[in-house]
């Protein structure tokens, strides 16, 4: 602001002596404590830092091409190619875009299916997986404020976060068996059986994050079946359908089952991995009532959460969404496309397991193989980790999680190799 | 009846079932047993009650629910001025050129990827935000005492700003002005504050109360926090004059009450992004710390984007750091990190000298036009010799006017004349154009005359 002397001169008077420039103020948050690293996001920093030529971020669940390039999807370029100039930007209602709910709801319960025709679904537009899951904790303490939830040992570690931040209980229920690096079926049953009737559970329909380890077929009947003994409500977060298969609705098969058992489920679904869109924060909430008149009610009651959080979720992702799966072409070009992702996953899978046995590590790898979707939990040991890390500048996360949408024809031979050396017995 | 082992082997059957027998409430989870075979009996259908079957309608939001009847009205000279989205001269929404320009370099550049920004979001929309509303020479940001987070528009960094305090701040307590937008109480109680109300708002005068702020603010425990609306006051219009902030500033300073602005209306309540900004950086110019919730929904047209920033001014640089730190640990389990698209927009606009000019002019326009509207209406009601002084109209600024119409007059005016507005007499102005100015001015001469 331009002003005279004078006026300056008055303005100093009126204020007081300014504070000199140089010294802090005692600060009123001086006592704030630094919070610690995300840990995986803590892994993406390093592996940028490191000058390295050799290095792999096998770390962050993001896909990458063979050329261990991000991905921006054709049928997505072509969606906002439509959309550019075509709307107002005006707000969305606060549960969110209606179309893109619509397709959402087709895609996890079916096309045909009777509970969107009976209207039973309350439905909103969230941000992507991680608000979906925090809507639904935040309604779940509203409205049942007695309950908890059980989250598999491991999770992602986020969503613990969640239900700490909506002031939900939580109890873990066994999943990962370290021994076989597969399913603890005997100790996830138990748990199920042992949990005080009605718990909320919460699954992963698919790709389980971060072990790769998704229960069978008839695994899941069966997880149903007591489930329905036990009268538990099923809570899935669905993050990676189409992605883990290659097929959508392969990959929703466990909903599907739930559903045919008469479950009545809540969902959250993510549109981040399977149609790429990451950064547009574009996913669903989704909870199967009993009536229309009760899902009226259930979803204005979410809205009402909603609104002093974020008031309405952002348009840009949703339309993306609602134009691909709207449009018949578009969406068989997104099914190509997500094949092809889950695909070249699935043979970047095999790569390696072959590598190792070729390097004659007499260690079992099937579990490679075995596990499904963007991640495989290896069975290495933090300090192999950090030897990775070091040594090789490897990137991981140091429950030795790896991303094998980091993983390349480039780069899968030395990722195992330098396994190899770190898991080998002396 | 099929056990229920049977059934599960059977989903048709059980699907079928379900639809035979009655549905009927679940059993408390305390009364149902965990026998390892289901009997099936009449009263445990296959579909039982669901947990959630005690879960009341939510309430309408009451200025949703104006645009709602006024879609229902077949009247042909129907006008609404519920909610608060810019409209034109033609009653439409309106994208600014400046900002279909940007979304079109975004899209025309094949190498933009759609990855997870990180969590405090786009780096180079949190710079130029800050720059934004603290002034581009501030000594806050020169001093990087700023910690800047991308947020959900308003309502996301109030909520992400109310969160961090509620967590980390010694005092509970946050006084917000009287009136309000509706959705400030409900932001803060779930954030976890206790929410107190000031003295704002003088129904006699369509004016600041300011004795009545001052007195409230005196009297507010040390420390406690205060929201402030930066300029254009919502929903009444009516602003502190400069001198008055000052008072407001020194007196604030003085019992250390910790300000919380919200600026939702930066450049589009005067017209100039600098003198809307002014109450602000006289604050950030003491030294002292604050609080910044920053919107780009009204002043760049991009409410849907949910475009927006929060910015904690601090003592120090090693303080805004682990502030920061902090304030991802509210974002994380919330949302995990923010929208890419409309911070891109916001960023490519403020990044490019020529279209940061081209910006600022459509703002104007925009702006111009509502000061507009005020003046039109102004005369209108003078012209009509409507009784009572209607100065405020054009005393107040911003989107909204606080007419003063009581609730009777407000229903009055719906079903004699079409006109939609919220029951506390807030009208929007940019939802008028001087097309329908003397109907409006019709209505408001009616209602005063007819009921008092």
């Amino acid at each position: 602001m331009a002003m005279s002397r004078a006026a300056a001169a008055i303005r100093q008077r009126r204020r007081g002596p300014l504070l000199p420039a140089s010294r802090s103020v005692a600060s009123l948050f001086g006592h704030v404590e630094p919070a610690a690293k995300d840990p995986i996001l803590g892994v993406t920093e390093a592996f940028l830092a490191d000058p390295s030529p050799e290095k792999v971020n096998v770390g962050v669940g993001a896909y990458r091409d063979d050329n261990g390039k991000p991905v921006v999807l054709e049928c997505v370029r072509e969606a906002e190619r439509r959309i550019a100039g075509s709307t107002n930007m005006e707000y969305l209602p606060m549960g969110g875009s209606a179309k893109m709910i619509d397709e959402s709801l087709k895609l996890a319960y079916g096309e045909d299916s009777e509970f969107i025709k009976d209207k039973r679904i309350a439905a909103v537009q969230t941000l992507s997986g991680t608000g979906a899951c925090r809507l639904f904790a935040d309604f779940q303490k509203r409205f049942l404020p007695d309950s908890q939830i059980y989250i598999p040992t491991p999770t992602w570690a986020n969503h613990h976060n969640i239900w700490r931040d909506a002031q939900v209980p939580q109890r873990t229920f066994g999943y990962y068996y370290p021994d076989t690096k597969g399913l603890d079926f005997a100790g996830l049953m138990n748990d199920i059986k042992n949990a005080p009737d009605g718990s909320f559970f919460l699954l992963h329909a698919c790709a389980h994050n971060p072990t790769g380890v998704d229960p069978s077929e008839e695994q899941w009947r069966e997880i149903s079946h007591q489930f329905k003994l036990k009268n538990h409500f099923p809570f899935f977060d669905m993050a990676y359908q189409g992605f883990a298969s290659g097929d959508p609705e392969r990959d929703a098969k466990a909903i599907r089952i739930f559903l045919e058992d008469g479950h009545q489920i809540g969902c959250a679904q993510s549109y981040a991995k399977n149609m790429g869109l990451y950064g547009q924060r574009a996913g669903c909430l989704s909870i199967l009532c009993d009536d229309e008149m009760q899902a009226v009610a259930v979803k204005s009651q979410l809205q009402q959460i909603a609104r002093p959080m974020y008031s309405n979720p952002p348009l840009h992702g949703a339309l993306i969404v609602s134009t691909i799966l709207g449009d018949p072409a578009l969406k068989t070009l997104w099914l190509k496309e997500v094949k092809g992702m889950a695909d070249r996953i699935i043979g970047m899978r095999k790569a390696l397991k072959e590598n190792l046995e070729k390097l004659s590590s007499p260690l079992s790898w099937e579990h490679i193989t075995n596990q499904i979707g963007m991640f495989c939990y290896s069975g290495m040991t933090p300090e192999q980790v950090d030897r990775l890390t070091k040594e090789f500048h490897i990137y991981m996360t140091r429950n030795g999680r790896i991303s094998m949408a980091g993983v390349t024809t480039g780069n899968v031979a030395y990722l195992a190799n330098a396994i190899h050396e770190v898991t080998k017995p002396n | 009846m099929p056990t229920a082992n049977e059934r599960a082997a059977h989903p048709r059957l059980s699907t079928l079932l379900r639809h035979l027998l009655p549905s009927s409430p679940r059993t408390s989870p305390a009364t149902a047993t965990s026998a390892d075979s289901l009997q099936a009996s009449p009263t445990m259908a296959a579909s039982s009650a669901s947990v959630f079957a005690a879960v009341p309608q939510g309430p309408e939001d009451p200025i949703l629910g104006v645009t709602v009847a006024f879609k229902k009205d077949p009247s042909p000279v129907k006008v609404n001025l519920g909610v608060g989205a810019y409209r034109t001269e033609e009653g439409k929404p309106l994208v600014l050129n400046v900002v279909k320009r940007a979304e079109a370099l975004l899209l025309q550049n094949q190498s933009r990827i759609k990855e997870y920004l990180p969590i405090t979001g786009l780096a180079d929309f949190n710079k130029l935000s800050a720059k934004l509303i603290f002034g581009a020479d501030s000594p806050a940001i020169q001093e990087n005492r700023v910690a800047t987070v991308q947020c959900l528009s308003g309502t996301g960094s109030l909520r992400v700003g109310g969160e961090f305090l509620a967590r980390h701040y010694h005092e509970r307590t946050i006084y917000i002005p009287n009136p309000t937008w509706g959705n400030h109480p409900k932001i803060f109680t779930l954030a976890g504050l206790t929410v107190r109300t000031y003295r704002y708002y003088d129904p006699a005068t369509r004016g600041l109360d300011f004795q009545g702020l001052l007195e409230d603010l005196s009297s507010a425990p040390s420390g406690a926090i205060i929201l402030l609306h930066a300029c254009a006051h919502n929903p009444t219009g009516v602003d502190p004059t400069v001198d008055q902030w000052e008072q407001i500033r020194q007196l604030m300073r003085s019992k250390a009450l910790l300000p919380f602005f919200d600026s939702a209306y930066q450049g589009f309540a005067s017209g100039s992004l600098d003198k809307d900004a002014q109450s602000v950086r006289m604050f950030v110019a003491d030294g002292g710390e604050l609080l910044m919730a920053q919107s780009y929904a009204k002043n760049m047209g991009l409410y849907g984007e949910r475009v927006g920033a929060l910015s904690i001014v601090c003592g120090s640089a090693d303080v805004a750091v682990k502030v920061e730190s902090q304030l991802k640990l509210v974002i994380r389990p919330m949302y995990s990190n923010p929208p890419l698209h409309g911070a891109s927009i916001v960023a490519t606009i403020l990044s490019d000298r020529g279209m940061f000019d081209e910006w600022t002019k459509e703002l104007k326009g925009m702006a111009d036009r509502i000061i507009s509207m005020r003046q039109q209406l102004f005369d209108a009601l003078k012209t009509r010799g409507t009784p009572g002084d209607w100065s405020h109209i054009i005393k107040q600024i911003g989107m909204f006017t606080f007419t003063g119409l009581n609730s009777d007059q407000v229903a009055f005016m719906r079903q004699e004349f079409h006109i939609y507005m919220t029951s506390d007499g807030r009208i929007s102005m940019a939802g008028l154009s001087s097309r329908t100015v003397p109907h409006l001015a019709d209505a408001i001469d009616a209602a005063v005359t007819k009921l008092k």
